[in-house]
């Protein structure tokens, strides 16, 4: 498991890509410079967590209680695994007291 | 949850896809001459800018069909002082927003109205690495200006993409050209290669790389890829004159791409203007929708059904849709054969002698010493006179 993953990493947008819901595409996107990706919809779900609040345990927890029937932890680490390295998201940098 | 990221495939295909792509073609006027612009050689010819509320229209009809990416391209897109309320607008309706520039007419006081409008992505386009050799091309004294402007997109928090158009006058410059990004640090670099249209297909001659050039570029441009890997994305494309299949041209005609040139003419495609029995429909006169569903034009080359041999019973149609189709005219005379890229197509030839041509004389003097012939308003009245199909007439007597 990698830093994208850790139970405390509190994973953020990263700045240079916009996420948003598509109504014609009927899916979430990932926006950057002449490009588009569609969202599965389980990837949306977990992309619109990373709202630079919630820690990985957190949207993991948030996540079962939505959806109790699966299993869907090491998914989930994989998925912010490869958002990571695709650079969507980021590590939220934590405003340290001098 | 296996497969998280699904490619844009369209499983459940309806007759016509929406377009994902906008093109604004803001205005034809540009401070820079560049030999290799892919506008029409008949910008002088083409008058009336759509005003700002035309592009409102514009956007917000494309963007209810669906279309996400929006580029402001031109021309030089700044030179419209409109620019920041489009972008303004186009951030309100929900696009991403590109503006495609050569960053002349840019400061550091606009850079940060743009932000502050919601732009989303600048690209800088250079034309060398060096400032003369980018200030020859150009035609202007550009190169430092364009440092700046680099640094401050960079500055703003936009994500910097870099474009610089390849060819045979800077195709040896690769090198300092990938350290001028690395020293720039760009997040991405765009090695383009000139597309043969409009002024580029009028230069052709003394544009077109060597393949000594090609071999060497291509080499380069693997060794910055993997050692920028995960810091910068290089995109590097072989000219298709040295390939033996046709790209896929703007992703199939009608099909991803909708260019709006500056006097409102809807274009499949930003060369599209001069292929002859098509009428292009024009915002002012037509919705978007029914110019990218129902228009004549638009479904000319729509899938798969127009195509002629050697294509329409190859098994790698769906795979490259038959090329370009400007290619196709411009090379053929017919826009509905292969593209000539392709060596299936009986016309290839017309590919590879032009190839061989150039391979075979450049480097000599008298043939490097043919002038370019740079684009501006003078050389478009000169040459292209109003026709809009001047590039046809020129292939029939050269070819
Ligand atoms: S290619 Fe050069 S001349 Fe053509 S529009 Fe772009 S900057 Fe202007
Ligand atoms: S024959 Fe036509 S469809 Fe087949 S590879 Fe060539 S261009 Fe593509």
């Amino acid at each position: 498991m990698s830093a994208a993953s850790n139970d405390l990493a509190v994973p953020e947008l990263a700045p240079t890509f916009r996420f948003q819901w598509e109504e014609v595409q009927g899916c979430f996107v990932i926006l950057y410079p002449e490009g588009m990706v569609k969202l599965s919809p389980s990837a949306g779900e977990i992309m619109k967590r990373c709202d630079g609040q919630k820690s990985v345990s957190q949207i993991i927890a948030d996540l079962k209680t939505q959806f109790p029937q699966t299993e869907l932890e090491t998914d989930v680490r994989r998925f912010l695994e490869e958002a990571n390295e695709h650079g969507w998201i980021r590590p939220k940098m934590r405003i340290s007291s001098p | 949850m296996s497969n998280a990221v699904t490619p844009s495939a369209a499983a459940s295909r309806p007759s016509v896809k929406p377009p994902l792509w906008l093109l604004a073609e803001l205005t034809y006027a540009c401070p820079l001459q560049c030999p290799y612009c892919s506008n029409p050689m008949e910008i002088a010819a083409i008058k009336q800018e759509l005003d700002t509320s035309h592009w409102f229209r514009v956007m917000q009809q494309a963007r209810r069909m669906g279309a996400t990416q929006l580029g402001f391209s031109g021309g030089e897109p700044l030179i419209r002082r409109d620019l920041e309320q489009l972008i303004a607008e186009a951030r309100r309706l929900g696009y991403y927003t590109n503006l495609i520039t050569s960053g002349v007419g840019m400061d550091e006081q606009r850079i940060k109205a743009f932000k502050e409008a919601g732009l989303d992505h600048i690209q800088v386009s250079f034309q060398a690495s060096s400032e003369e050799l980018n200030n020859f091309i150009a035609g202007t004294d550009a190169f430092e200006h364009k440092m700046h402007m680099a640094r401050l997109v960079k500055q703003y928090g936009y994500p910097m993409v870099l474009c610089f158009v390849l060819h045979r006058k800077n195709e040896h410059q690769i090198r300092e050209i990938l350290d001028l990004a690395v020293a720039l640090e760009a997040d991405y670099v765009e090695l383009a290669t000139t597309q043969y249209y409009g002024w580029a297909f009028h230069n052709r001659e003394q544009l077109l790389p060597t393949r000594e050039q090609l071999v060497n570029a291509e080499k380069v441009a693997k060794e910055y890829q993997d050692k920028m890997k995960g810091r910068m994305k290089i995109y590097y494309v072989i000219p298709d004159y040295y390939e033996i299949r046709p790209k896929r041209c703007m992703d199939g005609w009608g099909s991803v791409f909708l260019t709006i040139a500056p006097d409102g003419t809807a274009l499949p495609c930003h060369a599209a203007r001069q292929l002859p029995g098509l009428s292009f429909p024009n915002v002012r006169d037509h919705d978007i929708d029914w110019i990218w569903s129902e228009s004549p034009a638009f479904n000319r080359f729509r899938g798969l059904d127009w195509m002629k041999e050697p294509c329409r019973s190859c098994p790698e149609k769906e795979k490259d849709l038959g090329g370009c189709r400007c290619q196709a005219y411009m090379l053929t005379g017919d826009a509905a054969n292969a593209d000539p890229v392709c060596d299936k197509s009986p016309h290839h030839h017309v590919v590879t002698e032009r190839i061989e041509h150039v391979n075979r004389l450049a480097g000599t003097r008298e043939f490097e010493a043919k002038p370019l012939v740079f684009r501006n308003m003078k050389n478009s009245r000169k040459i292209a006179g109003s026709s809009v199909l001047s590039n046809a007439r020129e292939t029939a007597e050269s070819e």
